[in-house]
């Protein structure tokens, strides 16, 4: 335990932490918000845009319908009470990578209200609150250039890329979570993703950007009406958020029982310190003047629309898991694991195609969770599916391949080779199952090594091992290292 | 005077099929004619005579090849700068928008050139459609053609003043508050602001967008009807538009009869403030469709004494925040010599593109939307905008129409009111309900008054979508008005 951690739970004998979470999630819809332009990443600049979401004089904004049936998915998801009738609102600012100098969002009357998500801290179910979930645009993105740092001040110029102005964003805001602090502000955010993840959604990848969070953090003493609160900006890794929090526990706290108060201002979190800096500060604060847009019809979903995706919702990422620990025995740190990795809904469809759960498990653990980490993707967008790994379990339990085989025939289809099968003959990959062969090979060995054999002979099995692995390697491998050693204790075995 | 530009839209296309004259003729008659007269009236800011006679002649060899024909084809059309026009610059009468090319073409301008109309040139307006009188201009006024001294209304006056002065048949403006319908009115020419979502908005430079409506102005009824059936209709890329067919506008206009028809005069919009010759041409025209067999009676309407203080809430407020995007970063006026940050940038653009009636305009909705101020405000304004739907609801429950003048007074001076905001503000009294409530209402001449011999105008307001009883009584009024005058009232205008 590090100083500052024993610090922190120091704190909170005497302080009460309350968070709270403003998360962004960007939609995976096709097209943008309110135009017809890609929302494909990592484009050319500007390459993507059109007179809408560039803001040219004259254009309007047409709301992309798939984009409000995701955001009542998610509102669904979360229990939330879907409005009937709501309107979208103009935000208005002034900054360069804003095209129209405002933003459409909404504000009074956000399309979902009311809902909780439940999360585990420490083995028990905490129930957080769920404010609201709207949908808005998002903005440009600036880039400042000539400067050290890449930070507007001391840039020669900036350039502005209107790719991702427009791309739909869903903004879901919880109530305050009363006394617990960071690990709940994690597991939260874990538990969204994953409820985003299942609902099919957004691709949830935090380190790209297409979820961060905002954490609002204050303390009270026990019992004492709210105190003031910062919030953190653009976190962008659960890790960040539970750093994020305990830092800013750590910060306000003397500050408090320095009988100084505490600013209402925005921070930003330095991944690379741990720790955060002051922005904006609310209480210079603009003024954004919120009125309904104009330019479009109010959203004014339908109760059979809203009854139709709510019978599509799938099973909740925490009933999946309560069921597959029940069916199969997970253990709950093990659960976490899997929810950590991201892999319970890829592990669940591998069981589902037939493979044992620790089998299943262990493979997208370990030897797929590497390789998606090696290429810096999740692994639900590895190229190999459930299926197919079902299949290569199912070549190992039958003896087919060994288990060094079997990460091969992953890796040929991880190639774009084809299916395991395809794999395993492209490959020339099986098993010396024939004992005829093997024998031969066995004997062949022994007659290589009579010292050794020996002194099997005398008792000594663990020699074993040395034939064993002369005949692996006259095979290529291509042997079940259990049946060789068989084989030569068959022969000199004092079995 | 040439015959071609004294011809109806309706005319013009006639000979056109018929191959009496060509499209290129007529599109070189006008062009001619604004070469003519436009250095003394001043209603365009832009020409496209090249392209002009490029579409004509494209309308000559498709009549040629013996395809079908649009019922306007060949026509030629003047087309507010407001605007956005593909290769070809869109101003809005605003410095800030000088030498902008936009690389789209508006609906409606998209819905022009499909028809086969020939667009001569951008018209001027007051800056950014705010204003009665064109003064606000950047580019300087426009005059109008009935007395070069007087304004010819606004903001769509160079729309209103080309089809007057003969420049063209037909033009496209807006009308957020009466932008069509009250230069039509003192330019002595039609205009009609359709059922709000009537017409397209995607591509028109937004003013105030629960407000503005595009529509026709033209010397004749049915020319103003044939134009507003062209450019009506859904449009999937404005999501306000309706998607209902356009109403029965053209058979309206020529069925042009009002036996039966219920008309109610609008008690508040007379009295203190019009002008005697108005409300004499008014009382007058409106004797004359109880003559023609309409049932007329006063209805009253309480809630409009309170229209024009909630309009001028709500279309600042608007303002403000469509305005925003002129801001130097992508488009337009950049002042940036010697400034530091985007900001200054912007702030400083912003202080010298923008004239003055736009910044109070831009001031007034950024108040009104201010935190604290905005129920006060902006949320009252739309309460009163809520009672004066009541009260056409209401009156609708009696009548079939609603009739009133267009303006409460004839063509001012040049300069008499450019000073005096309020005074300018109050030439709208008559028509800002219509652009409250979204229903449809038209201008169509009713005389000239007798103390000054300027044109008045009367205005029929409908219920939503029932833009085709606008027309029926317009065309029937100047159908009876045109026997009583033995010919239309255009031909008193001074002669350019």
């Amino acid at each position: 335990m590090t100083a500052a951690t024993s610090s922190y739970d120091d704190i909170l004998t005497r302080f009460e932490p309350v968070i709270g979470l403003e998360t962004h999630v960007e939609l995976g819809t096709a097209s943008k918000l309110f135009c017809g332009c890609s929302t494909t990443f990592g484009g050319e600049p500007n390459s993507q845009v059109c007179p809408t979401c560039l803001g040219l004089p004259g254009s309007l904004p047409v709301t992309n319908r798939l984009a409000v049936e995701h955001t009542i998915r998610i509102g669904l998801a979360l229990h939330c009470t879907i409005a009937a009738w709501c309107r979208f609102a103009r935000k208005n600012y002034f900054y360069p990578d804003m095209p129209k100098d405002y933003q459409i969002s909404q504000y009074d009357e956000p399309l979902c209200t009311d809902g909780y998500l439940d999360v585990e801290v420490g083995g028990e179910s905490v129930r957080v609150g769920i404010e609201r979930v709207h949908l808005e645009e998002d903005t440009g993105k600036s880039l400042h250039v000539g400067g050290a740092t890449g930070r507007i001040h001391g840039a020669s110029h900036s350039l502005v890329d209107y790719n991702r102005a427009g791309i739909p964003l869903v903004e879901i805001v919880t109530r305050p979570v009363e006394g617990i602090g960071a690990e709940v502000a994690k597991a939260y955010v874990a538990e969204l993703r994953d409820v985003l993840r299942s609902l099919g959604v957004s691709d949830v990848r935090m380190e790209q950007g297409s979820m961060r969070c905002d954490v609002n953090v204050s303390l009270r003493r026990p019992g004492a009406p709210y105190g003031t609160r910062t919030e953190t900006k653009n976190l962008n890794s659960l890790r960040s958020v539970e750093r994020a929090v305990r830092s800013e526990v750590e910060r306000q706290a003397p500050l408090l029982e320095a009988g100084e108060r505490i600013v209402q201002e925005t921070r930003h979190f330095d991944e690379s310190t741990g720790r955060s800096r002051p922005g904006r500060s609310k209480e210079e604060a603009q003024d954004y003047r919120y009125f309904p847009e104009p330019d479009l019809v109010p959203l004014a979903p339908a109760e059979e629309e809203v009854e139709r995706i709510r019978a599509t919702l799938p099973e909740a990422p925490s009933v999946v898991r309560r069921r597959l620990a029940n069916e199969h025995g997970f253990s709950p740190l093990e659960m976490a694991q899997m929810s950590g990795a991201g892999v319970v809904d890829l592990v669940a469809e591998t069981v589902a195609a037939g493979a044992p759960a620790g089998e299943a498990r262990g493979w997208w653990l370990s030897y797929l969770a590497q390789k998606a980490n090696e290429s810096s993707v999740e692994p639900a967008d590895l190229s190999v599916t459930p299926e197919q790994v079902a299949r290569v379990v199912a070549l190992v339990a039958d003896g087919s391949l060994t288990n060094r085989m079997a990460r091969q025939v992953v890796d040929g289809v991880l190639a774009g080779e084809g299916s395991p099968d395809e794999v395993v003959e492209l490959r020339g990959l099986r098993v010396v199952g024939d004992d005829a062969a093997l024998g031969a090979a066995v004997d062949d060995a022994i007659a290589a090594q009579p010292d050794v054999a020996d002194k099997i002979r005398a008792g000594k099995v663990a020699a074993a091992g040395a034939l064993v692995g002369a005949v692996m390697k006259a095979t290529g491998g291509q042997a079940e290292a259990a049946r060789v050693r068989e084989l030569v204790l068959q022969r000199l075995g004092p079995a | 005077m040439n015959d071609l530009i004294r011809r109806t839209a309706a005319e013009t296309a006639a000979a056109i099929a018929d191959g009496e004259v060509s499209a290129v003729e007529v599109a070189q008659a006008h062009l001619d004619r604004i070469g003519e007269v436009d250095d003394k009236v001043h209603a365009f800011l832009h020409l496209a005579a090249e392209t002009a006679l490029q579409s004509a002649r494209r309308v000559d060899e498709r009549r040629a090849a013996g395809e079908p024909l649009g019922a306007l084809a060949g026509v030629p059309v003047a087309v507010k700068d407001v605007f956005t026009t593909k290769g070809l610059p869109t101003t809005c009468g605003s410095r800030i928008l000088d030498g902008w090319v936009p690389p789209y073409d508006a609906t409606v301008v998209r819905r022009l050139a499909d028809a086969g109309l020939v667009v001569l040139g951008k018209t001027n307006m007051d800056e950014f459609a705010m204003g009665s009188s064109t003064e606000h201009s950047a580019f300087g006024p426009t005059h109008n053609p009935w007395d070069l001294d007087r304004i010819p209304g606004g903001s769509g006056g160079g729309s209103a003043a080309a089809v007057a002065a003969f420049e063209a048949p037909l033009a496209v403006g807006t009308d957020t508050g009466g932008s069509i319908r009250q230069p039509a009115a003192v330019t002595g020419t039609v205009g009609a602001k359709p059922t709000y979502g009537g017409v397209s908005r995607y591509g028109i430079v937004a003013l105030a967008s629960s407000l503005d409506q595009a529509g026709p102005c033209a010397r004749t009824v049915l020319d103003a009807a044939l134009l507003h059936a062209m450019i009506g209709g859904h449009d999937p890329l404005d999501s306000t538009s309706i998607d209902a067919p356009v109403p029965p506008v053209v058979e309206a206009a020529r069925r042009a009869g009002v036996s039966g028809l219920k008309v109610g005069v609008v008690r508040e919009l007379s009295g203190a403030g019009y002008q005697p010759g108005v409300e004499q041409r008014f009382r007058e025209a409106v004797a004359l469709l109880e003559e023609l067999g309409a049932e007329v009676r006063e209805v009253s309407c309480p809630h409009f004494t309170y229209g024009l203080p909630a309009y001028y809430l709500i279309l600042p407020s608007e303002a403000s925040s469509n305005l925003a995007r002129f801001d130097a970063m992508r488009y337009g006026l950049r002042v940036e010599d010697g400034l530091a940050g985007a900001e200054e940038v912007m702030a400083r653009t912003r202080e010298a593109g923008f004239g003055d009636e736009v910044k109070r305009r831009i001031i007034l909705g950024t108040y009104a939307l201010s935190s604290g101020y905005y129920d006060a405000y902006y949320g009252q304004a739309q309460r009163v905008r809520t009672l004066i739907g009541r009260d056409f609801r209401a009156a609708y429950e009696l009548v079939d129409v609603l009739v009133s003048p267009a303006t409460p007074v004839t063509a001012f001076r040049l300069g008499e009111r450019v000073d005096d905001p309020l005074s300018m503000y109050l030439n709208d009294l008559c028509t800002i309900p219509a652009n409250l409530d979204g229903g449809p209402a038209l201008s169509v001449p009713c005389g000239v008054a007798p103390e000054d011999g300027l044109p008045v105008g009367l205005q029929v307001m409908a219920p939503a979508l029932a833009d085709d009883r606008c027309y029926r009584v317009a065309a029937a009024l100047e159908a009876a008005l045109a026997d009583r005058w033995g010919s239309v009232l255009l031909d008193e205008a001074p002669a350019l």
